[in-house]
């Protein structure tokens, strides 16, 4: 019996001891840049393309939301495994750069950046700059509206007609960045007052508050709602795949996200990313997304603006307040009023 | 037995001496000093490198030498084993954590001890090594007092189990739930723990007398029920068609069944909603032939319920049909002969001895239920329930970590709930059919009301499961699903290219690569879950000993908690020494084993409880050991529970997204989170294509499984000719 027994638990542990093994055998991540992405998987793929066959620094990609990339960021604090942050809204690009995460960078573009761009690197304190930008807006779908007789909204005002009872999709603030920033937004618009008093009437034609940002988006081509608060560029996406949808900006004016490029504190290739940091902002670069049919504005002014994005314009921006609007407490305040005041009746 | 101590305390030496302590990831490299002779052998630092922590292990290492070196029936042999073994384990770990890649770990031990001038790196190869040979003397030394009947194997088993769940349950969900009291400063503050248990969205009971949300929890609980509830039930039904009746396209009914298990959550979300969403084909016909108005009635409660009901019956189906082929015909037989009618005979005799599966059943199903993330965040609307709480909590506009953690503990305490109702429901009775017997009853039919409602639910069910995928399998031949049907290959070209280039074979489709990732990281889990998960179950049902009832919901821990906190909590535990894990493979395969585990047990369990241990007892009696009697007697009587636990491990491997999302390194790209990219970007053709070919790759594995495997054979009279020539067991 002990020859048996001493097979079995020597197997079991030789198992073990196999996989610890496999577990500590160096991770081939470690000889690339390691990059997270917070857009499309398209132009994530076509940027590390790009930089690859520019630079040879061979690139690990990885596309995850905001919240994931910087819940990851977050644990990953005490011993970093990625080097670079690209894409996504610059909110919780800020708040990594407020949270010490990412380090101060500066670009040779700078002459050449939009100066949303730059203000973005101002408010990071150097740790961040956009790459490009998107308008928040509405997308509607064409068809049901023409069926229904409805005139497309053009204003925020608009979304409380009564023929939209029911028939508005938003995301939750408390799970969604874009969401938030449409928040922000009517508080700038409308005033705190004002922008829940508004919130209140508008929760009576909201179905349901969604939990991703650009789920509006995909209900609205399916025709699930009529009309969503989304980032514009969400919305092209689906005209561009073939759905009756359209997009517009509100008249009273709208809010926007700078999608931005954040170094890695604590990286091990600094070289590799700065390099990467470059390029993203380069005419070169940025020409990617359109490449990838995606459809943002890019922040290098030499960069091609591809014809299906958004006019900036045409859209009435309101000065939007980045900073106080970033910070941990007011968002934490405004978020736990949303909760009580709005999430909490009805829905 | 001494030999095999021997071997232990030899490897313990090996490992210690001549291999490479520490890991050899890229983080290290700048640590390890330029190793003169063997590099970095712990032995070799210790002395020459000054990392003079590492030294004091010589002292247990030599007495496991000192043990092997007594007599075998000196009473000092199993203590030194013991002590040793022990004191060796602790010292590695505490020296592990202590001492991390810059010195001390904590300010308070560099206040203590002074600064330490150099940290050191990851466990790596001779660690390992040596923790295991430390782990087994302490095991041997404990079988040596006489613990476990002196019987090695059941105390090495334990051992093995126990650490194993402390380093991958215990380590990383600690890490995320410490969090729970975190008063802000940094500091521990029962005041804010208590306030965010107590957060009145969390437990308001609003919605039962005004048009307001209630709670969180009883949102989750009122669902987690019925799911349970309804999961139960369809499987009940399944398995007594496809056992019990005469139902001739079984096989059929039983891939059916196993379907939805095999499909990416949001695949069956999004079918539903192309299905009865307000402009879905079936709301659109009901729209036009009896004017019922279209409404988004699928967005909430409805519409999370229908999909977690598809998605877990399966379960269910798997854990009853093990139960239900097992129930012993000759009680039944036996209460015929006392006159019992078929529904006497069903209530008091068939439908008790089904009690460990129904139990099991809805206990899997009610948490699967609690912990599912994909069907709600799609289908869920304005109805929240705690995993997409916990999910926002983490990655939302708020995040908030110690709320998660709170919201963490909460449902924890829901699984705890149903664990212990579970428990007090099966009660002591005693289950076992399967006996040495010979049982050779035929099994009598069932009650004509039983079978009626076991058709009527089973039926209809299995037609929605087959329309449903229907509809997924033809989406991935349409141009734009839904709304320009016609018909086109293009998705499966791009997902599945392959090209002849002038150096072979090309994978030129977009999914090749994570496709492979996804085969091998399912393939290497699925063994794993399934040996662990019932060398667990055996260990629970078969042996006794103490804390066994702690044991036992502990290893339900990571099954109750969302995948998205577990995520977190692995890359928390596993990003830094001692024990470094992140960006690889392994990662992935030891959270989806440890994630997965519980489903094996509960199989493992409910077969096992009815194995009568004179079956055991008999092996034993005839010269067999604990091990040959496992391998001879219980293994062959145990492969429903083995299909199951290998099936559902693998299929999850592949299905399961929210826990592995944080760690999905780009060289380790899954299927799914590649599926969920394309999703949100609104490329359904390549989901549902990618889908498709997922599903019909699973069901080849099920199938082959099942053939290698293969069925229990237990003697009974049937009707089937065949069987009548195996022997009773």
């Amino acid at each position: 019996m002990a020859g048996v027994v001493t097979g079995w638990t020597g197997r079991v542990g030789a198992g073990l001891v196999a996989l610890v093994a496999l577990a500590a055998s160096p991770a081939s991540a470690q000889d690339r840049l390691t990059v997270l992405c917070g857009v499309q998987e398209e132009w994530c793929k076509a940027i590390a393309v790009a930089f690859e066959k520019k630079s040879g620094i061979p690139v690990a990609m990885s596309r995850k939301s905001a919240g994931e990339a910087l819940a990851q960021l977050r644990a990953e604090a005490a011993n970093p495994k990625t080097d670079v942050w690209w894409g996504g809204p610059g909110d919780p690009h800020l708040q990594a750069a407020e949270e010490g995460l990412t380090q101060p960078a500066d670009s040779q573009h700078v002459a050449d950046l939009q100066p949303w761009a730059l203000s973005q690197h101002r408010q990071s304190k150097g740790r961040s700059v956009g790459v490009y930008a998107g308008a928040l807006g509405f997308v509607y779908n064409v068809e049901m509206l023409a069926k229904r007789k409805i005139t497309p909204p053009k204003c925020w005002a608009d979304l409380l007609r009564p023929e939209f009872k029911d028939e508005v999709q938003v995301a939750n603030p408390n799970a969604s960045g874009t969401a938030y920033t449409a928040l922000a937004t009517l508080v700038q618009i409308f005033g705190e007052e004002g922008a829940f008093d508004y919130l209140k009437k508008l929760n009576d034609n909201v179905n349901q508050y969604t939990k991703s940002g650009s789920a509006p988006a995909s209900a609205v081509s399916r025709g699930e709602t009529l009309v969503g608060i989304i980032f514009t560029h969400d919305g092209i996406n689906q005209k561009v795949n073939g759905f009756p949808v359209d997009v517009t900006t509100p008249c009273e004016g709208t809010g926007y996200e700078i999608g931005s490029v954040s170094i890695i504190k604590g990286t091990r290739k600094l070289d590799a990313a700065k390099a990467f940091y470059e390029f993203a902002l380069s005419p070169e670069g940025q020409a990617t997304g359109a490449q990838a049919k995606q459809f943002q504005v890019p922040s290098n002014k030499k960069a091609p603006t591809p014809p299906e994005a958004p006019n900036f314009e045409d859209i009435r921006f309101i000065d939007y307040n980045f900073q106080k609007y970033g910070t941990a407490e007011e968002r934490k305040r405004l978020l736990s009023r949303w909760d009580s005041e709005i999430k909490s009746v009805g829905k | 037995m001494r030999h095999s101590s021997a071997l232990w305390v030899v490897l313990g030496w090996v490992g210690f001496a001549l291999l490479p302590w520490f890991s050899s990831a890229a983080t290290q490299l700048s640590v390890n000093p330029p190793g003169a002779g063997l590099a970095g052998s712990a032995l070799i630092d210790g002395l020459a490198n000054g990392r003079w922590w590492l030294v004091p292990l010589l002292v247990p290492l030599t007495a496991g030498v000192g043990a092997v070196a007594l007599p075998r029936h000196h009473p000092l042999h199993p203590w030194l084993l013991l002590v040793g073994g022990a004191v060796g384990l602790l010292w590695t770990v505490v020296q592990g954590f202590a001492i991390g890649l810059n010195g001390w770990s904590w300010s308070g031990l560099a206040a203590l001890f002074g600064p330490l001038p150099q940290g050191q790196g990851a466990f790596g190869l001779g660690a390992a090594l040596t923790m295991t040979a430390f782990l087994f003397q302490t095991t041997s030394g404990f079988a040596g007092l006489g613990c476990m009947k002196g019987d090695r194997f059941t105390a090495g088993a334990i051992g093995l189990v126990l650490l194993s769940i402390a380093l991958f349950v215990f380590l990383p969900v600690g890490f995320v739930l410490s969090s729970a009291g975190d008063g802000g400063a940094g500091g521990f503050s029962p005041l804010a723990l208590w306030t965010r248990l107590t957060a009145p969205d969390i437990w308001r009971l609003n919605c039962l007398y005004e048009s307001r949300s209630c709670g969180v929890v009883w949102n989750s609980v009122f669902l987690a029920t019925m799911t349970g509830l309804l999961t139960t039930l369809l499987g009940l039904a399944f398995a007594l068609v496809a056992v019990r009746t005469g139902f001739r396209a079984k096989g059929l009914l039983r891939m059916l069944t196993v379907l939805p298990i095999i499909t990416p959550p949001f695949v069956i979300s999004l079918a539903v909603i192309l299905l009865f969403g307000r402009t879905g084909t079936v709301t659109l016909a009901l729209a036009d032939w009896f004017g019922i108005p279209p409404s988004r009635w699928i967005y909430g409660l409805p519409g999370v319920l229908l999909t977690q009901t598809l998605a877990f019956t399966p379960i269910a189906f798997l854990v009853m049909i093990g139960v239900v082929q097992g129930i012993g015909p000759s009680l039944e037989e036996a209460a015929q002969t006392l006159r019992a009618s078929l529904w006497v005979t069903f209530r008091t005799v068939t439908w008790p001895m089904m009690r460990p599966g129904v139990a099991n059943a809805f206990l899997i199903g009610f948490i699967e239920s609690l912990a599912d993330f994909g069907n709600p965040l799609i289908l869920g609307g304005n109805y929240d329930v705690l995993s997409t709480k916990i999910y926002f909590a983490v990655v939302g506009a708020q995040n908030d970590p110690g709320r998660a953690a709170a919201l963490g503990i909460i449902l924890l305490g829901l699984c705890l709930g149903a664990f212990w109702l579970q428990r007090r429901w099966l009660g002591t009775k005693s289950y076992a059919t399967v006996s040495g017997k010979g049982d050779n009853g035929v099994p009598p039919a069932l009650p004509t009301g039983v079978r009626v409602a076991a058709f009527a639910t089973a039926i209809p069910w299995a037609v929605f499961t087959f329309i449903l995928y229907g509809m997924v399998l033809f989406g991935g031949f349409t141009e734009n699903w839904g709304r320009n049907n016609s018909l086109t290959l293009r998705h499966y070209r791009n997902a599945f290219d392959l090209t002849w280039g002038e150096h072979g074979l090309i994978w030129a489709g977009r999914a090749w690569d994570s496709l492979f990732t996804t085969i091998q990281v399912a393939g290497l889990s699925a063994p794993l879950t399934a040996a662990v998960g019932l060398m667990t179950a055996y260990l629970l049902v078969r042996q006794r000993f103490a804390g066994q009832g702690a044991f036992e919901f502990f290893t339900m821990l990571s099954f109750a908690i969302p995948g998205t906190v577990i995520g977190v909590s692995y890359i928390l535990a596993f990003n830094q020494p001692p024990v470094e894990l992140t960006g690889t493979m392994a990662i992935l395969i030891l959270c989806i084993v440890f994630r997965n585990m519980p489903v094996s047990i509960r199989a493992g369990v409910a077969a096992m409880s009815q194995i009568d241990r004179s079956l055991d007892e008999s092996s034993l009696t005839l010269g067999a050991g604990n091990l040959q009697t496992i391998r001879r007697v219980i293994l062959p009587l145990l492969r429903p529970a083995i299909v199951a636990s290998l099936v559902y491990s693998f299929v999850r491997a592949i299905t399961s997204i929210s826990a592995v999302i944080f760690l999905v390194s780009p060289q380790h790209e899954l299927a799914t989170a590649y599926i969920v990219g394309r999703v949100e970007q609104g490329d359904f053709g390549l989901a549902i294509a990618y889908s498709s070919a997922l599903i019909v790759l699973m069901g080849a594995v099920i199938a082959l499984i099942q053939l290698v495997v293969g069925e229990r054979r237990i003697g009974r009279r049937t009707t089937d000719r065949l069987a009548l020539q195996e022997k009773p067991v």
